[in-house]
């Protein structure tokens, strides 16, 4: 393939499912477009029901496009399905892993279903193992393990067949904070050793940390792309200050700061005021001219999670 | 089909953990209802009116009806709830669909399992059949065969139905209100004679009621070329339906 041309490319891209059982139907993706080249760590951001899920679900080939064009390493995925299956690798929101079969014979069975020789898969399996940090637990039942190793066998696993491009739908929901760094931890080391990553999340700590790029998807649609970076410089100011008062006072309280011009933006949200400024202390010392008292003030960096807010008037995680 | 063969391989290597218990199944169920049903109810059936089964005792007329109906279960327990499990989110068919495995090649693959369990507790069960002495001669070389194809004329569309379910419940509604009935009353433990016609009509187009006078047939040594004709491409039109079905429902779901 032209190392040129993008490994992904999307060009109004739309799911619509079915109406079913009297529900309509939906339309779960909307027109998007998106691209990305060998090597990149590409993130799809946006809270559940945005779309991102139905989105990766195309980009494995395993649900038709309804509208728009979709290329996979330059191929037609309506078509060669199985072709574009056998070089990608997917590790979906749910582990789908058997859980009366070990560990080892997870990933077997699964290295079978690519067609690999036997003895190639058991050369495999001793490495990802061992990436997978699971090399005591390799004849266990997979009923035995915890959520964060059951999460790491499902991306040895997907990683059998060797895949150009590896899918994460939603990689550490549902994990506690140390099984997301060691899960974080092994994908570096995966985008070190050249493999494309496409990430769906949540978290804005996540897209963070993985991702090079990145797709804010709201309803369907992509409304922002950039770099972490990028998108946070051209969305909202470089830092926020985040004031707590009694309950019900919230809204008046940012009627104030507005009236006194204090920061560029001012969002409410049901336990706080956010205030948008390029400095948050010299906020803060207006905010206490105007003898304001809030129980608690604190000034941060704006994050990905202020990007969200400001585009869709929403929080990422309700 | 060698894409098929490796979802095969996965169900026997989940198979290998339970298959113990599922062969004394297929051994001492037929056994005790050889014994139960055909020696100890038969002995009454036979003292009163032997000319209602033709003159053949109450065994060896019970015992190819039975067999029919447990290739059925047989069917019913493979392609029933399991496929509805596997189908959904977390399942085993979720798995293989991520891999160069097209949704026919799951169905494939699932469908050669339940063949092979219908085919092994078959044998299992033709086996204390011949122990009984029930089937006529070398008659056993067609009924074997015949009950297979019973199975699978079951399993298929059955397979085609559940992997459209969301839920497990329907299944065994199914089973309750369906599939029972049916094991009761397609002239598995009777004649079809002694039913009212009317009754009698709608029986014969169960698919059990076609398999059972399909197994009986041969198993009795004297079957009529008509009726396994009939009976036999009945449960061939059956399986081959199915199949059709089953292809449009299992990439449905499994390529929503």
């Amino acid at each position: 393939m032209d190392d040129n041309r993008p490994l992904v490319e999307a060009r109004g891209l739309a799911k619509t499912y079915p109406a079913r059982n009297g529900t309509p139907p939906f339309r779960a993706v909307d027109g998007i477009d998106f691209e990305f080249g060998r090597g990149e760590a590409f993130g799809f951001l946006g809270p559940n029901g945005a779309g991102k899920s139905s989105t990766m679900r195309m980009l494995a080939a395993i649900s038709p496009v309804t509208d728009g064009t979709l290329r996979v390493l330059g191929m037609d995925p309506a078509s060669q399905g199985p072709e574009i299956r056998s070089r990608i690798g997917v590790v979906p929101q749910d582990d789908c892993l058997d859980r009366e079969l070990t560990v080892r014979e997870n990933i077997y069975v699964y290295g079978r279903y690519f067609g690999l020789p036997k003895a190639v898969i058991r050369e495999r399996l001793e490495r990802l193992l061992q990436f997978a940090q699971l090399e005591d637990k390799a004849d266990a039942q997979v009923e035995m393990l915890s959520g964060g190793m059951r999460r790491r066998l499902t991306i040895a696993r997907s990683l059998i067949n060797e895949p150009e491009i590896l899918l994460l739908d939603e990689p550490t929901t549902g994990l506690d904070p140390q099984a997301r760094h060691v899960l974080w931890d092994r994908l570096y080391r995966l985008k070190a050793d050249g493999v494309t990553l496409i990430i769906t999340t949540h978290y804005m700590d996540e897209a963070e940390q993985l991702c090079d790029r990145l797709a804010v998807m709201d309803g369907g649609r992509i409304v922002a792309e950039g770099s972490p970076r990028e998108l946070i410089e051209s969305h909202v100011t470089r830092e926020v200050l985040e004031l707590r008062f009694a309950p019900d006072g919230h809204a008046a309280v940012a009627e104030r700061l507005r009236d006194a011009g204090i920061g560029e933006r001012i969002d409410v949200l049901p336990d706080r005021v956010l205030v948008y400024a390029a400095d948050g202390e010299a906020a803060l010392a207006s905010a206490h001219g105007l003898s304001l008292e809030p129980i608690t003030a604190l000034v941060r960096r704006s994050s990905l999670e202020d990007v969200f807010l400001k585009l869709t008037g929403r929080s990422l995680i309700d | 089909m060698p894409r098929a063969l490796h979802v095969f391989g996965y169900c026997l290597r989940l198979y290998r953990r339970t298959w113990k218990g599922t062969f004394v199944i297929s051994v001492v169920n037929p056994l005790l209802f050889l014994l139960g049903v055909g020696v100890g109810i038969g002995h009454l059936v036979s003292h009163g009116h032997p000319a209602t089964l033709g003159g053949v005792s109450y065994t060896d007329f019970f015992a190819p009806g039975l067999l029919a109906a447990s290739a059925m279960q047989t069917a019913f327990v493979e392609a029933g709830g399991r496929v509805t499990v596997s189908a959904s989110p977390s399942g085993a068919y979720r798995t293989a669909t991520t891999t160069p495995l097209d949704p026919e090649d799951i169905l494939l693959g699932h469908m050669l399992f339940v063949a092979f369990r219908v085919l092994t507790s078959t044998a299992a069960f033709i086996a204390v059949m011949e122990l009984f002495g029930t089937i006529s001669g070398w008659w056993v070389v067609a009924v074997w065969p015949a009950a297979v194809l019973s199975g699978l004329a079951f399993a298929v569309p059955l397979a085609a139905w559940t992997v459209t379910l969301r839920t497990y419940p329907q299944v065994n509604s199914f089973f309750r209100f369906l599939f029972m009935p049916m094991y009761m009353f397609s002239g598995t433990f009777f004649a079809l004679g002694e039913l009212p016609h009317f009754v009698r009509l709608l029986v014969s187009v169960l698919p059990l009621t076609q398999a059972v006078e399909l197994c009986r047939g041969l198993s009795l040594g004297h079957p009529s070329a008509g009726g396994v004709a009939a009976h036999g491409s009945y449960l061939a039109l059956l399986l081959l339906g199915g199949a059709l079905v089953a292809r449009v429902t299992y990439r449905r779901r499994l390529h929503a």
